[in-house]
This record gives structure tokens, sequence and C-alpha cells, in this order.
């Protein structure tokens, strides 16, 4: 696995990508049982309205009180860490970021790189990178080994290979482990288990993600059910976690509710198998643990976000996925169809201050405003009132200087005009009339085709009468009696 | 550090005006839904522990060692690593002079690179120590340390903990206040809730992913 991974590459727009999905019975189905499980256990682990209610309030007050103060709490994050023997690095990108990895991995000469579960070294696309510097750099998160063996990417942040089903699975390890092949998962797992812990005793560097970094006392806390992050963390001789700048929070006592909010909105359980609070390398006297730490952190978009005080909102995010498993759309059409790391209703949100509205001009719109997400985020982010924000920022013109990246990807000057032209039909009286008049008269001659609506519908006619005009005459006639 | 003094410089410039959010933590509502009176505190961990595929034992703080003797030979494996140093180490060890089973024990004394091989693949259980329990959750809390590093209780495909009965907390924020966290932590310090899982194939639960297969928690009954 040491020559590069070629990743599969999507093709097509989000409608296309959405429209395959859609036709895809094996797909809808794995994501239909997969996402109602998950909703239930959701409901399950909260069982108390008041309890769940108090404690998102408080999950978006910490985060909003660490935003508040988060250039301060990076500052004081860094000289912990520093004090307790953590060395910090800074990237502005993500080619940044690579590099500043690479360059640890290549000062102690490490060959393999085994890997903890990481959304923001997705972002980086750290594997390829490495790859392609003769750096093997392996997964072992059972769901992400399954990913990468397929040359996938995940399609759920916290299930990465929920796309798939066990004879997937089994195929998959048939074709590159030569394992033979079972329906057993319990068989299927202990198969990963024994290919990834030699992967594990000879991994040269452990590569992480972080879910809280604690400005207090220079912690990184991880969760996990498996024990590869701890592995990862433990067992190399160097370990670097990469994360994105908004996971740091101000106290210790800070991560008491975001755990509990995190695991329970997540997966439904009270906590984590394994809940991984790092403060230090290996102190000369103990006998494990990794000689190095690094921490990378990593901005990619986010401080773009974050200087607009309401797309701020979208770094209180936990990475717990309840957005995407409430989600209709990204039920029926998956993870792959919205074609970037982060899928779903906040991926739409949070994708645009990485890569710009360009590259993801339909995201905005791909969603029916329902409000699921909003209603389940334990951080309380106000997911649909910021997608229509997203939708103006699409739409501005050049001169009204969109706030996010690429704003104006979808700006139409004839749909601009076409909406000047309602606005003023819509407010002044006498031309409104001329309009219905001329609507209700001649209303055989509208066009039969209209765009995408008449693929699917018939096309709207005119009423013979107005609305107006029944009224009139419903009121002269009261008025007669 | 061009980087670094342009992401704070960017940082500061969108807070320009505003003013840092007051601490308004509500501790109240990280403790009163999570606490039990101290008899019914084992049983909440206990019944938590033993949701997700946990052995519990209550055992007197004399006899214990026995205990953990027939929990190896139950299962027919051949050795147990453990810590030497520590008092319960020291208990152990004398248990296995005097009745000499014929399962090995394994000190942890010397760093991970001169054993790594027989670390991870040779080693069928081992025992460690908590600084405690934490019952909201059915969590065990281990401090890493010297004589009981960290991958005593993640390598071995059983991992036996010993609880005191009295160390067990009602909730993460009391065992944080009782120890003071926040004043200074190990270089690790961890909660294990349970034996190493995964849902990643269809969501079907299996156990013992990458860490142990099986978690034994001994809970000692203070005399």
């Amino acid at each position: 696995m040491s020559q590069r991974i070629p990743v599969t590459e999507l093709t097509g727009d989000f409608r296309q990508r959405a429209k395959e999905a859609l036709g895809d019975d094996q797909l809808r189905t794995n994501f239909r049982n997969a996402m109602d499980s998950l909703m239930t256990k959701r409901a399950d682990a909260f069982p108390d309205e008041e309890e769940r209610e108090g404690l998102r309030e408080l999950g978006n007050r910490i985060k909003a009180r660490a935003l508040s103060r988060l250039p301060d709490l990076l500052e004081q994050l860094e000289t912990r860490l520093t004090e307790n023997g953590v060395h910090v690095h800074w990237a502005e990108t993500v080619e940044e970021a690579n590099r500043i990895v690479h360059g640890i991995i290549e000062r102690r000469q490490g060959r393999r790189v085994v890997k903890g579960k990481s959304m923001v070294s997705e972002e980086m696309e750290m594997n390829d990178y490495l790859a392609g510097r003769g750096i093997e750099s392996l997964e072992s998160d059972m769901g992400e080994y399954i990913v990468q063996l397929d040359n996938e990417k995940p399609s759920h942040i916290i299930m990465p290979a929920i796309h798939k089903n066990r004879r997937q699975v089994s195929r998959l390890f048939h074709d590159h482990l030569g394992e033979p092949e079972t329906d057993d998962v319990n068989e299927l797992i202990r198969i990963g288990r024994r290919a990834l812990r030699r992967k594990f005793m000879e991994a040269d560097v452990g590569v992480s993600g972080v879910n809280f970094a604690i400005a207090e006392t220079g912690t990184l806390l991880l969760v996990e059910n498996e024990g590869n992050g701890r592995m990862s963390t433990t067992a190399p001789p160097v370990h670097i976690a990469v994360t994105g700048i908004e996971k740091v929070v101000q106290n210790l006592r800070d991560v008491v509710p975001l755990l509990s909010l995190l695991t329970r909105s997540a997966l439904g359980q009270p906590i984590t198998t394994y809940v991984n609070l790092i403060s230090g390398p290996r102190k000369p006297e103990e006998l494990d643990g990794p000689e190095e730490v690094h921490l990378v952190l990593l901005d990619n978009g986010r401080t773009g976000a974050f200087a607009d005080a309401q797309m701020r909102q979208t770094l209180n995010c936990i990475r717990c996925g309840a957005c995407m498993n409430h989600c209709p759309v990204y039920t029926r059409v998956g993870g792959h169809t919205y074609g970037e790391v982060y899928p779903g209703p906040i991926g739409k949100i949070i994708t645009p201050h990485m890569v710009g509205l360009h590259k993801v001009p339909d995201h905005p719109s791909a969603s029916s405003l329902c409000g699921a997400c909003g209603e389940v985020c334990p951080v309380k982010i106000p997911i649909p009132e910021l997608l229509q924000r997203l939708r103006q920022e699409n739409v501005k013109s050049p001169e009204e200087e969109p706030g996010v990246k690429d704003g104006g990807a979808k700006y139409s000057r004839s749909e601009r005009l076409i909406w000047r032209l309602w606005q003023q039909l819509n407010s002044r009286p006498g031309i409104y009339r001329l309009f219905l008049w001329g609507a209700t008269r001649f209303r055989k001659l509208t066009p039969k085709k209209a765009g995408p609506w008449t693929d699917n519908h018939t096309a709207p006619v005119p009423a013979r009468r107005s609305l107006h005009d029944l009224a009139k005459d419903h009121l002269a006639r009261q008025g007669g009696q | 550090m061009n980087a670094r003094n342009n992401i704070l410089n960017k940082l500061r410039a969108g807070l320009s005006g505003a003013t840092p959010r007051p601490d308004d933590f509500d501790e109240r509502l990280v403790t009163e839904p999570w606490q039990y009176a101290p008899e019914d505190r084992i049983g909440r961990l206990r019944s938590l522990m033993e949701a997700v595929h946990t052995e519990v034992h209550t055992v007197g703080s004399k006899d214990w060692p026995k205990t953990v003797a027939g929990i190896l030979s139950r299962r027919n494996l051949n050795n147990l690593l453990y810590a030497p140093e520590t008092d319960h180490g020291k208990q152990l060890g004398e248990h296995w002079q005097a009745t000499e089973p014929t399962i090995e024990l394994v000190a942890y004394d010397r760093p991970v690179e001169e054993w790594k091989d027989t670390l991870f693949w040779g080693v069928d259980a081992s025992i460690t120590g908590t600084v405690g329990g934490i019952a909201a959750t059915g969590s065990l809390v281990l401090w890493p340390d010297r004589h009981e590093p960290r991958l005593m209780s993640l390598l071995p495909p059983l991992h036996i903990a010993l609880l005191r009965a009295s160390q067990v907390e009602d909730n993460l924020y009391t065992m944080m206040q009782r120890h003071n966290w926040s004043s200074g932590l190990p270089t690790n310090a961890l909660l294990i809730s349970g034996p190493s899982k995964t849902a990643d194939i269809e969501q079907v639960l299996a156990y013992g992913a990458h860490g142990p297969k099986e978690l034994v928690v001994l809970v000692i009954e203070d005399e």
C-alpha cells in the first residue's frame, strides 16, 4: 500500500450524483436503516427534554464563550502545551499543514504512519499527500480502514463505511487481504483487528484528530470506541495530532457537558468506551507513550467564517453527525453525493468557507429547510438560518461584495432582472392590475415548458379570474343582500 | 511563525469591538441529574458497565487475588501482565508465591521498545488499578504512570481492573473537582467504559475491535 492511492474520482455535480444515488436501492436501504437506528438511539439517550435543552443551551454558551476569546485561548493552549512538552504548529492552508506533518515524519525517517480517525486529516487529504512521498498512511478506525481499502472517502463523519453492507466488506477483505468470504460481522472485525495490530506495532508515527483542546491545562481530548485512537497515540514513538482552530475550549470543566452532548448526539451512548486525555509526551521515567507529541492547528477557511458574526456559529460544531442522521436529504442521497469531506447539513454550511461557493454552488439549496438539523444540533447552530444566508450570498452580484468565499457563484443577471421586474410589478397597483388583466385573458398563451419544473409537473396556468376579481364580486353580493 | 501571526491577527480583527463572553458555567446542569445515594453508586456503575459487556464482581480486600486466579484459569489463560511495584501488584505477587498457580505473572518493568512483540501478541491478560469510577456513565478512571504504563489497559485481550467502592464518584464533574484535575493532569488520563468495540459494519456491535475483548471489574468493598 505504499504506492500512491488513487482516490475514486467523483464525477458530475451534486444534482447528477443525487440522481444516481436516488436510483441505487442498496445505498438507500443502507442509509435508511442506519439513520433510523441512529435517530432512535439519540432519542433514547435524551429521555428528559428539560435536561437535554438545558445541556444544549450550556453547550452553546461554552462554544460561544470560547469563540469570543479564541485568539487568547489559542495562545494559552500553545503556552500550556509547550510547557507540557508538546510541539505546537500553525497552518493557514492544508498544503502548509501537510508540509508540517511530512517534515516531522521525515526528520524521524518515518515510513509507516498509522492514523486514528480525523476529519481534519481528510480535509488535508493527508493519506494521498504522504503516499505521494513514499510514506504509507493507513487508516485504523475499522470504518475508515474499509473505506480506504476500497479507495473511497467516508460517507458519514461518524460511520465512514455506513454505505457498505457486510457482503461488500467481506468481498473487499477477500480481494485485498486474501481472507475467505464470511457473513459474520464478528469474523470480519477479527480480520481487521489482526491486520491492523501489526500496523500499530510497526508504525513510526501515529496521527490523530482532536475532539476538544483544553486551554486551561494544555490537554488534547479524544473520544472513541475501538481503541485504535489510543493505539495510534500511544504505541508509535511519535504522535501528531491535527485539528481545526475552533476545537479549543477554555476550561477543563467545559468538556463535561460537551462530552455528554457529543456521545449522546452521535451514537446515543452515555459515553464512549475510551476518553483519552493527552497532556504531554512520555516522561523520562515512563515505559511507554510517544517520545514526541505535536499539535498542528489548521485554519483552512475557518478565520473567514469567524470574521462574520453570523457565520462564526458554524465553528460551534463538535462533529457529532446528528444533523446528517436527521436530514431527509442526506438520508436519501448519502454522503458521497455532497462530493466534499463534510456531507449533510453541517457540510453545507462549513464547506463554502473552505473551498468556496464556486465549488459547491448547489449545497445551500439542497435542503428542504425542514429545520430538523437545527433542532437536534447539540450546540444549537441555527443551520437552516445559515443555509438561507448562504443562498443569499450565493446570488449576490460582484458589486454587493459577498461575505462568503466565492459568494455570487450563482449570480445571474437575467435572474436578477426578472426578480426586479417582479418586485416592480407587485409594488405598483396600477401595473399589477394591468398584469392581472392580461394574465387572466391571455392565459392560454402561458408557455408549456417552464424549466426543470415541467419535467415532473404540468405547467402552471393562471386561473380564468383572479382572486381579486372574485373577492370583489363576493363582497358586492354580500353588500346587495 | 507567519501562519501563527496571520491566524491570530485575522481572529483579532474579527473580534474588534466585541467583549469576551462571561463564564456563566452552570454546574447544576451537569451534576443535579447525575446524583446518587452512596449505596446506589455501585449498582448504577455495575448496570451500565454490564450493559456494555463488562463483567463486574464484588470482592474482599484480602481475597481478590484468588478471584483473579479463578477468572484466568476458567479461560485457560497462560499469563498475566501486572505492575509489581504497586500495592496491589505486591499483594498479587504474594498470593501467587503462596499458591503457585500455573499462570505466569509478567511484570511490565522495561520500556515498550524492548519487548514490543511479546506485549502485542504474547500477553493474555493484564491487571491494573484505577483512581476511581464514575456512576453516571459507568466509567473507570485510570492515570497510567511509570508502574502501570498506558498500554497495560489496551493491548491484552482481557483487562482486569481493580476499583475501590469508596472511590466511585457520582459524575465526571464531581470526579474532576474531588481530585482537582484542573491543577494538573498526568501525561495520559483515561476514562474506560467497557471493552473495545465497534459498530462500523452495518451497525452490528462487535467487541474487541483493537483493544481488550473483555473487561472485568473487581469492586473492592472497603472494610
